[in-house]
C-alpha cells in the first residue's frame, strides 16, 4: 500500500523537475541561433571578470602572481553560480506569472511547483557552469592563476561545487516563495539580495578588510565557506593565506557548509510553504500587475 | 435649439509637439518617484556595486582618487540603466503591451515621445544619481573637489544629451526586435561597464580601445567629469577635458539627428514587415 502512494509522490516529483527543466533551457536559449546565444552567455561574465582583472593590474602593476589575485578571479568567477542559481529559480515566478500568463495553469496541473521551480534553476546552472569554466581556463592560461591539476582533489570538489548549488538552489526557492507575494516590479529583490551577498560573502575581497560591524554578516552565510573551499581546493595554500578563515580546515569548513545548507533547506521549506499558502489566500497565485 | 458640444481646440504643430513631450516625460518622473521600492532598488543595488569594488581597491591598496572613481561611475551607472532599459527597449515593452499601435495612430510626433521619454528619464535618473553619490561620497568619506562648475555643467549637460540622443536611436532598431530585445539589453551592461571605463579610468583601456569606446558618450562625459572634479585626475584623464567636449558635441549632432532619420526609416520597416503589433514571448 506504501509504494502506490510513495512512487507516485516520486514520479511527480521527478517529472515536475525534467520538465522545468528542459522547459527553462528552451526559454533561456531558443531566442537565438546557438552561436549567438554562446557569444551572449560569454561576454557578459568574462566582461565582469576583465572589469576586475583591468582594476588589479592597474594598481598592482598586473602583479597576477600576489595570492590576492587568485582570490579575487576564483571568487568572482563562482560567484557565477549565485547570480544564475538563486535569481533564476526566484525569477521564474515572475516570468511565469507575469510575462507568460502560465502560473495558474501550472498550478491547476500535476506538477509539484517546488520541484518545478528547481527544475527551471538547472538551466541556469548549465550556461553558469560554462561560464565559470571558460572564465577559470581564461585565467589559468593568461593570467597566471595556477591550478596544478594533477594535486587538485577533483573528488572533493565536485561535491562541494555540487553542495554549494544545492544551497543556492534552497536559497532561490525561499526568494521564490517571497516573489509569489510581491508584484512585478519587485524583481530587483533577486538582484538585491545576490549584490549584497556579493558584498558580505569575501566573494572578491577577504572579510578583514569589511568593517568590523560588518564581518559578522559574511560569517553568517553559507557562501563565505564555500566560496573559501573552492578557492582552497584549486589553488591549495594560496587560498588560505589570508586570515578570515585560517584556522579552519577543509573538512571544518565543508561541515559548516553542509550545516547551513540543511538550516536553508529546512528554512526554504518552511518559508515556501507560507508564502505560498498566504499567496493563496490573497488570491496572487494568477495577479497580473502589467507594470 | 439644437444643442451643441463645445469644442475643444485641438493642438497642433508645434504646440503638439511640446504638449506630448510634455505628456510623455509626465509619468516618467511622477511614475518613478510614486513607486518607492524602485526607488530603493535603484540607489540601493548600485551603491551595493559601488561599495564591493570600493573594497576590492582597498584590498590591493589603491590610491584614495580611485575610490572616488568607483563611486563616480556607480553613480553614472544609472543613467546607463535608464537609457538601456527605459529608453532603448520602451519600444519593445510598449508593443508587448499594445500602446505602440496607439503611439503610431496618434497625430503625434514618435520623435516627440522619444524625446519625452528621454528628458522625463534624465530628471528622474539624476535625482537617484545624486543620492548614489552623496551616500557614496559620505560612505566611503570621498572628497569632490570641483575646479570649473560651468565647465562641469556644461560636461553633464553635453553628456546626457549625447546619451539620450544614442537612447532615441536605439529606441527605433529595438522597434524591430522581439524577445531578443530583453537579452540584449541584459548584454549591454557589464561589457559597457568595461569599455567605457565606469571602475578605472578609460586610459588604462589603451588609446585606441578607448577611441572606440567614446562612441559611447558616457565614456568621455565620465573622464572629463573625473578630470574637473577630482584635482589629481588630470594625470588618469584619457584626453584634455576641452577635446572631450568638443568630442561630445559631435556625439549629440550625430545622435540626435541620426535618431530622427532612423526612427523615420524603422517605423517604415516595421510597418512594412508587420512588427509593429508582433508579440513574441
Amino acid at each position: 500500500m506504501q509504494t502506490t502512494r510513495v512512487f507516485p509522490s516520486l514520479s511527480i516529483f521527478w517529472r515536475s523537475f525534467r520538465l522545468a527543466t528542459w522547459l527553462g533551457w528552451q526559454i533561456e536559449s531558443n531566442w537565438a541561433d546557438p552561436f549567438l546565444f554562446a557569444i551572449y552567455s560569454l561576454i557578459k561574465p568574462l566582461s565582469s571578470a576583465a572589469i576586475l582583472v583591468i582594476m588589479y593590474s592597474v594598481i598592482t602593476q598586473a602583479d597576477f602572481e600576489s595570492p590576492i589575485f587568485p582570490y579575487i578571479y576564483l571568487g568572482n568567477a563562482f560567484y557565477m553560480y549565485v547570480g544564475h542559481v538563486m535569481t533564476g529559480i526566484s525569477w521564474a515566478v515572475i516570468d511565469d506569472r507575469e510575462h507568460y500568463k502560465t502560473m495558474k495553469y501550472i498550478y491547476t496541473a500535476p506538477v509539484h511547483f517546488p520541484s518545478y521551480l528547481l527544475g527551471r534553476g538547472v538551466a541556469r546552472f548549465i550556461i553558469a557552469s560554462i561560464s565559470v569554466l571558460v572564465t577559470v581556463v581564461f585565467g589559468v592560461l593568461f593570467l597566471k592563476i595556477s591550478i596544478d591539476i594533477a594535486h587538485v582533489n577533483w573528488g572533493f570538489f565536485l561535491l562541494t561545487l555540487l553542495t554549494g548549488v544545492v544551497m543556492l538552489a534552497l536559497m532561490g526557492l525561499t526568494l521564490a516563495g517571497i516573489m509569489l507575494l510581491l508584484v512585478h516590479h519587485m524583481f530587483g529583490v533577486g538582484e538585491a539580495v545576490a549584490g549584497a551577498l556579493y558584498l558580505f560573502s569575501g566573494a572578491i575581497f577577504p572579510l578583514e578588510v569589511l568593517p568590523t560591524y560588518l564581518r559578522p554578516i559574511g560569517f553568517l552565510m553559507p557562501i563565505t565557506y564555500w566560496l573559501e573551499l573552492l578557492r582552497r581546493l584549486l589553488v591549495g595554500n594560496i587560498a588560505s593565506s589570508f586570515p578570515t578563515l585560517q584556522n579552519y580546515s577543509n573538512s571544518h569548513l565543508y561541515l559548516i557548509l553542509v550545516a547551513l545548507t540543511i538550516l536553508f533547506a529546512i528554512l526554504s521549506v518552511f518559508v515556501f510553504r507560507a508564502c505560498e499558502n498566504r499567496a493563496k489566500e490573497l488570491g496572487l497565485i494568477d495577479t497580473v500587475t502589467n507594470y | 435649439m439644437a444643442i451643441t458640444a463645445p469644442t475643444i481646440p485641438k493642438a497642433s504643430g508645434w504646440k503638439l509637439f511640446l504638449k506630448t513631450v510634455i505628456a510623455r516625460a509626465y509619468p516618467r518622473v511622477i511614475g518613478q518617484q510614486r513607486e518607492k521600492s524602485w526607488m530603493f532598488f535603484d540607489i540601493f543595488l548600485p551603491i551595493l556595486g559601488i561599495a564591493a569594488y570600493v573594497f576590492v581597491y582597498r584590498a590591493i591598496g589603491a590610491p584614495e582618487e580611485y575610490i572616488g572613481f568607483v563611486v563616480m561611475g556607480g553613480a553614472m551607472t544609472a543613467f546607463w540603466l535608464n537609457v538601456l532599459w527605459s529608453m532603448s527597449s520602451q519600444l519593445y515593452w510598449e508593443k508587448e503591451q499594445g500602446n505602440l499601435a496607439l503611439y503610431i495612430m496618434a497625430p503625434n510626433s514618435m520623435m516627440a515621445i522619444l524625446l519625452g521619454m528621454a528628458l522625463g528619464g534624465m530628471v528622474a535618473t539624476l535625482l537617484r544619481a545624486m543620492v548614489i553619490l552623496v551616500i557614496g561620497g559620505w560612505l566611503f568619506q570621498v572628497r569632490f573637489m570641483v575646479a570649473n562648475f560651468g565647465l562641469l555643467i556644461l560636461v553633464f549637460f553635453l553628456t546626457m544629451t549625447a546619451l539620450y540622443g544614442l537612447g532615441m536611436m536605439s529606441a527605433s532598431l529595438f522597434l524591430l526586435l522581439s524577445r531578443e530585445a530583453w537579452h540584449l539589453a541584459n548584454l549591454a551592461q557589464e561589457p559597457i561597464y568595461l569599455i567605457s571605463g565606469f571602475y578605472f579610468p578609460v586610459k588604462n583601456l589603451g588609446f585606441w580601445i578607448a577611441l572606440t569606446a567614446s562612441l559611447i558618450p558616457l565614456t568621455m562625459g565620465l573622464d572629463a567629469m573625473r578630470q574637473l572634479v577630482f584635482p589629481s585626475a588630470a594625470q588618469f584623464g584619457f584626453l584634455d577635458v576641452q577635446i572631450e567636449i568638443l568630442g561630445l558635441l559631435i556625439l549629440c549632432v550625430l545622435f540626435l539627428f541620426g535618431a530622427r532619420s532612423l526612427l523615420n526609416y524603422m517605423e517604415k520597416l516595421a510597418i512594412r514587415e508587420g512588427r509593429l503589433t508582433e508579440s513574441r514571448r
